[in-house]
């Protein structure tokens, strides 16, 4: 499939899309934000495509990036044998438009992403929070959520209920940095690094003897 | 006067007969919820009208955890998951790692994780037909399933020294060889076992009253199964001959010969006949796993990514090294990403993994099978008796570790 695939979908909606690419085997389109139903339509009905199945919708979340959240739709096809995988980007602002029209299960996905990273979906029939607690605030998959979270709660003996509290942590959450440079698995580069720099995917070759 | 009160005492019947639907709360502290499922349910009369499932009562923040352990530290949080078959999802995990490192796992190691994860399946198998069977009336084949199933958690125990949560399977291989002896007692369980499954088959199959809770109820068409992302025996059993293990296979499923069993009517008995006859087929894969199990190493050799032997680091500085390595850095996986699915007990348990090439996966996604069954319950149930909606989770096979995660 692979490359032949990729012209395909190229030719096909080409303008709906800002790149493709193998990963690792696996394809990967990047969507434009505005086009994402239309593509996800075109590839559930063409019958070369015929990707049936959306079996996944997550975020993932860079907020180094102008538009921080990738929105990552896995779809399957069962005749063609094979997986495909979308990217759409967006930021906290920007809505996504809901696949919900397309794909049924899209329903409990989405409400995923929106509680974990607070993406919004348009014309999402039902979008509330499905996995944190009744009334949580924030969204905790975020990088700038701690892991530790802004709450806990316990059960109160006075008042008779659950209470939350703000997290009081006796020692400061700790995270240890062991990343360190360690032959050939790294590619991030300390001082001094460069004196025993070892390209990925290096293997050793035979040490040849000098003579005099 | 008399017809004023005539009048009066006559019932308007437009009005009168439209009763709000009556909301009830089913869970989150109920036996047949399967854990803790709250049901908000709208019901007309004992008809339901509406089903919203609450979950994400169990919700411990599995993936935002595993962004900050390193890459070994993580395969545990996978055993917590689907609690009844931690094996499987351990074994995503692994296969996702070891993607992304480009590694092979020697094939003892292989053989051992198939059988294993086969093992697996049986048990998952023998709880949901068995609690399923009680959540409908019958007590008798959990009261025998359970003793069965203590077996198979026997061999957990002597394969890696935990009942439950094996942490077994890991990137490279899997934790340690089996021990002397086990693949005998394996080969003769499953020897054995056949005959608990003709019992139960016995007991269930031609049941009357569990035909009547199970026929015809939660039927699921072949589009709506698509379409609502179903995926293992919930997708077989409307009908579908899908399974990862045969078309996109991982390890050495390539080399087994089994079949997919494929259900007719999509309801609930097709979804229980189907996971009768795939224990069926696990017991061969599981025969033909110790029949040809090779010898040599179970895990990669490559004592960057998995621990040299105990043995070797009294003697070695270099394994001692790598051992004091991996277990405080971790290794390193180069950057890049993919999604890994493979054929859970409960469907197509998918990891999508996002390295940055550090010693911490970046984003791990984990995809449970339950997720998307679970959200189908809505229009599974609509339109059924309230006693239906019971059968319908039974058979759906409701885990909530992978569920909330």
């Amino acid at each position: 499939m692979s490359a032949e695939t990729i012209e395909y979908l190229q030719g096909k909606i080409g303008t709906h899309l800002t790149g493709a690419e193998m990963q690792k085997d696996e394809l990967c389109l990047s969507v434009k934000r505005e086009s994402i139903i239309a593509v996800l339509r075109f590839l559930r009905d063409d019958a070369q495509c015929n990707y049936k199945q959306l079996v996944d919708i997550c975020g993932a979340d860079y907020p180094q990036r102008p538009e921080r959240f990738d929105i990552v739709y896995n779809l399957l096809s069962l005749t063609n044998n094979n997986r495909i995988r979308l990217k759409v980007t967006t930021d906290e602002n920007t809505p996504v438009d809901s696949a919900t029209a397309v794909f049924s299960s899209a329903g409990w996905f989405e409400r995923e992403v929106w509680d974990f990273y607070g993406v919004y979906f348009n014309n999402h029939p039902d979008l509330r929070r499905i996995l944190t607690d009744y009334g949580f605030e924030g969204h905790p998959l975020r990088k700038d959520f701690p892991l530790t979270g802004y709450v806990e709660l316990r059960y109160d003996e006075q008042l008779r209920r659950v209470v939350y509290e703000p997290v009081k942590l006796t020692q400061d959450f700790r995270r240890f940095d062991f990343l360190s440079p360690w032959e050939g698995m790294t590619d991030i580069q300390l001082p001094g690094d460069e004196k025993a720099s070892i390209p990925l995917g290096w293997t050793p070759t035979e040490k040849k003897v000098v003579t005099k | 006067m008399s017809k004023t009160v005539a009048a009066a005492n006559q019932i308007d019947v437009k009005n009168e007969t439209h009763i709000k639907p009556y909301t009830m709360n089913f869970g989150p502290q109920h036996p047949a919820a399967h854990g803790v499922l709250r049901l908000v349910l709208e019901m007309e009369g004992e008809v339901v009208e509406r089903a919203d499932p609450h979950i994400g009562l169990l919700h411990r923040g599995t993936e935002k955890l595993i962004e900050y352990k390193t890459y070994t530290q993580a395969t545990p949080y996978f055993d917590r998951l689907d609690y009844v078959a931690p094996m499987n999802q351990e074994h995503t995990f692994a296969l996702a790692v070891e993607k992304l490192l480009g590694i092979t796992v020697p094939e003892r190691g292989q053989y051992i994780r198939v059988l294993f994860a086969e093992l697996t399946r049986i048990l998952n198998h023998i709880l949901n037909i068995t609690t399923f069977a009680l959540d409908v009336g019958a007590i008798t084949p959990a009261l025998w399933g359970f003793e069965e199933r203590e077996k198979g958690m026997e061999f957990y125990d002597r394969v890696c020294g935990a009942r439950l949560h094996a942490n077994y399977f890991r990137p490279g291989g899997v934790a340690m060889d089996m021990p002397a002896g086990l693949a005998q007692d394996m080969m003769e369980w499953t020897e054995q076992f056949p005959a608990f499954l003709k019992d139960l088959d016995t007991l269930l199959t031609d049941n009357r009253i569990f035909k009547q809770r199970t026929v015809d109820i939660g039927v699921a068409s072949p589009e709506q199964a698509l379409d609502w992302g179903f995926s293992g025996p919930m997708l077989r059993g409307s009908g579908i001959a899908w399974d990862l293990r045969k078309s996109q296979p991982y390890d050495v499923y390539a080399k087994m010969d089994f079949d997919i069993p494929v259900g007719k009517t999509g309801d609930c008995y097709a979804r229980y006949l189907v996971r009768m006859a795939e224990m069926k087929e696990s017991l061969k894969i599981m025969q033909q796993c110790l029949r040809n199990l090779p010898d040599g190493p179970v895990r990669s050799n490559d004592y960057k990514i998995s621990p040299p032997p105990r043995a070797e680091m009294k003697n070695s500085m270099e394994a001692l090294i790598h051992h004091f390595k991996l277990y405080t850095e971790g290794y390193h996986v180069p950057a890049g990403e993919t999604y890994t699915a493979t054929e859970a007990p409960k469907g197509e348990f998918g990891v999508y993994l996002v390295s940055d090439g550090t010693n911490k996966p970046y984003r791990c996604h984990i995809k449970a099978p339950g997720f998307a069954h679970l959200q189908a319950l809505d229009f599974m149930s609509r339109g059924h008796m309230l006693a239906d909606v019971v059968s319908n989770i039974g058979s759906m096979d409701i885990v909530f570790g992978e569920i909330d995660r």
